[in-house]
């Protein structure tokens, strides 16, 4: 008996993989439950009654799926190329506050729908550029991305800090550091009324089938592709590394960015600076469970809302730390890459 | 202005200095230790969030300090376990792995946190390392302040450092470290293990990491809580490069880096009208430019983030 690389993989596996990966994350989460004295059975039912078991829980997590599809994919677009884009976190706030900073009054005027999407536009924008920093400078001098990216979430967050308690602090906000509010006409419709469901899910959505095809379908997609795979290999086919990695990079920050714009827009209105649940670094896990695959994305960042959503719910209900969830997404995350590898093998005879 | 360069000659902002580098000496030489035997370890946030808890929480429910900081050396070796799991055996994308390992360890240490320490108004506290008073070197002009009037872990901090930089120079070991992070192949043909090489550069990073995060919970200040880290493991990835996996000039860059993050703190009390966030920047903004100075001549091992398989090549 010996392991043998799979030429390819059949698709029911690989569709399984994830599944199989997050069974034995929430296995492994289960000993932790026990130390708290809780039924894990117990736990998991609280979870699943607080972000499935009514039609609002179900609204609240979609609404938070939203954000973590577009996250998702950004990192998805990068990770392909092996451009590793830990930034989205930065990236969706500086989305964030540009839209605040342009939504609150310099539009003004402009029919909801243009002045929707001149939004959207400036939050894609606002990502891209500030991924392209990064995407230069590993170009230009070799240095490595993830540092890059990471530190400049720290920056771009102490930016934002700097911003709404200076020039778009919102004097209505008695002292509370906020920004000044998207005009209310430049907000996301509701997807239902009553509820914070909003029309983002759709663009998310949309933009998730854009991303696919182009991943697929074009001439890009498949350099990045085949970037991701065998850099070397791909330049010597006549794949531009530098056109590529920029292309990439523009629309991983654009995607992230662009998250920020659809939770301003959609939820919160103004930025703050705890606006985040960390839904840039769960874009990782997210794109990680997806295997990369944009439909893949879409499915996970469901089960990541479905799991932090579920969670503070199931603690006020079991008293087990709501931190649970963030140690289910990230064990997921490890599992997935185990199970990926094996899904890669078959045992024969 | 004449302020600002008085605070320069003040002894106060040195001996901060080495407090605020210690830390990150333990963190860059962890991540210089892994690095130099061929695996990068983006672990290193999380394992220093998990040594600062486990510190901690070691001490809050009795034992004394130094065994504290044994505890957390320890979960820090666990965590580097896994990780070289994954990618030494595994051969597993280190920048996935370290990513996830990060996630799951912070996770997994405010978990525990929570699960020990119930929600109240402000963390508990325990009673944390105390300066020692070198009798008579501490009586020195400016240096006895600054040099030994310091908490017993920075001293292991510099020990750390001249331990690391003997044995990666000057021992058989160390050879066999740094040719695993140039040439796994010709270690094996000298009867080595490249894959045990590694595991064990991790496990060993990995532990001076959590000591760093330690350091922080038991003698910068006394308590933990969420977010304390603050990318500082992010920053000693950004050191070890610029002290081009160097122990020496690790230690050089941790301290460059404290100066720097120390006067910021105490320009921000004298400068006015500058948002204090743009203090606060400065040390992040630092690394990168850092980054790019060294970047092109960077010395890196040959064969980091090189998975080993025996028989490939």
């Amino acid at each position: 008996m010996r392991l043998e690389r799979r030429a390819s993989v059949p698709w029911t596996l690989a569709v399984s993989t994830p599944f199989v990966a997050i069974a034995v994350a929430l296995a492994l989460s289960a000993m932790l439950i026990l130390a708290a004295g809780v039924n894990p059975l117990l736990a998991y039912v609280e979870i699943l009654r607080g972000s499935l078991g009514s039609r609002l829980a179900v609204t609240e997590t979609l609404t938070r799926a939203v954000p973590l599809v577009l996250t998702g994919l950004a990192v998805a677009v990068a990770f392909r190329a092996r451009f590793w884009n830990i930034g989205g976190e930065g990236q969706f706030y500086l989305g964030a506050l540009s839209v605040a900073w342009v939504g609150h009054n310099l539009i003004s005027g402009l029919p909801p729908a243009i002045g929707i999407a001149v939004l959207i536009v400036v939050g894609m924008v606002a990502g891209a550029l500030l991924l392209s920093g990064p995407a230069y400078l590993r170009l230009r001098f070799g240095v490595d991305e993830v540092v890059t990216t990471l530190l400049m979430n720290f920056i771009v967050i102490l930016f934002v800090g700097l911003m709404i308690e200076g020039p778009l602090r919102d004097p209505l906000a008695f002292g509370w550091p906020q920004s000044v509010p998207v005009d209310k006409a430049y907000r996301l419709p509701d997807l239902i009324p009553n509820t914070r469901l909003h029309i983002g899910l759709l663009i998310a959505l949309t933009i998730a089938g854009i991303i696919w095809l182009l991943l697929a379908r074009t001439v890009f997609g498949m350099e990045a592709r085949a970037l991701g795979l065998n850099a070397r290999a791909a330049e010597f086919a006549g794949v531009s590394l530098p056109r590529t990695i920029i292309g990439v990079a523009l629309l991983s920050g654009g995607l992230a960015g662009l998250a920020g714009v659809i939770e301003v827009t959609g939820v919160t209105g103004g930025v703050t600076t705890t606006m985040s649940p960390g839904f840039g670094y769960a874009g990782i896990v997210v794109a990680m469970l997806a295997a990369l695959h944009p439909a893949g994305v879409v499915a996970a960042a469901v089960f990541v809302a479905t799991i932090f959503v579920g969670a503070d719910a199931m603690s006020r209900a079991t008293g087990v730390p709501s931190f649970i969830a963030d140690v289910i997404v990230a064990l997921a995350l490890l599992t997935m890459l185990v199970a990926l590898l094996f899904s890669s093998y078959r045992i024969r005879r | 202005m004449i302020e600002s360069l008085d605070l320069l000659f003040s002894a106060s902002l040195w001996a901060a200095v080495l407090r605020i580098a210690t830390p990150l000496i333990f963190g860059v030489l962890g991540a210089l230790l892994c690095e130099r035997s061929g695996v990068l370890n983006l672990g290193i946030e999380g394992v220093m969030t998990m040594g600062a808890m486990s510190g901690w929480l070691s001490v809050f429910l009795g034992s004394d300090l130094w065994t504290g900081l044994l505890i957390a050396a320890a979960a820090g070796a666990l965590i580097g376990l896994l990780h070289a799991l994954l990618t030494v055996p595994l051969g597993l994308s280190q920048h996935v792995s370290g990513l996830g390992i990060t996630l799951f360890a912070s996770a997994l240490a405010y978990y525990l946190y929570r699960l020990i320490v119930t929600v109240g108004e402000s963390p508990p506290t325990i009673d944390p390392f105390r300066p020692l008073d070198i009798p008579i070197l501490s009586d020195l002009p400016f240096l006895g302040p600054v040099l030994f009037v310091q908490t017993a872990p920075t001293y292991l901090a510099l020990i750390a450092v001249a331990v690391i930089a003997y044995v990666l120079a000057r021992t058989p070991l160390g050879l066999a470290i740094r040719m695993t992070g140039e040439n796994p192949h010709t270690v094996e043909s000298q009867g080595l293990d490249p894959a045990l090489i590694r595991i064990g550069c991790v496990m060993a990073g990995s532990a001076l990491m959590a000591l760093g995060g330690a350091f922080l919970t038991t003698a910068a200040f006394n308590s933990f809580f969420p977010e304390m880290v603050q990318g500082r493991g992010w920053i000693c990835i950004a050191l070890v490069v610029f002290s081009s996996w160097r122990p020496g000039k690790a230690l050089l860059g941790a301290l460059l880096f404290a100066f720097f993050d120390a006067y910021q703190l105490r320009l921000q009390t004298v400068v006015e009208g500058v948002p204090y966030q743009l203090f606060l920047m400065a040390p992040y903004i630092l690394s990168i430019v850092a980054l790019i100075l060294v970047a092109r001549r960077a010395q890196v091992p040959a064969a980091l983030m090189t998975p080993y398989r025996r028989g490939e090549r």
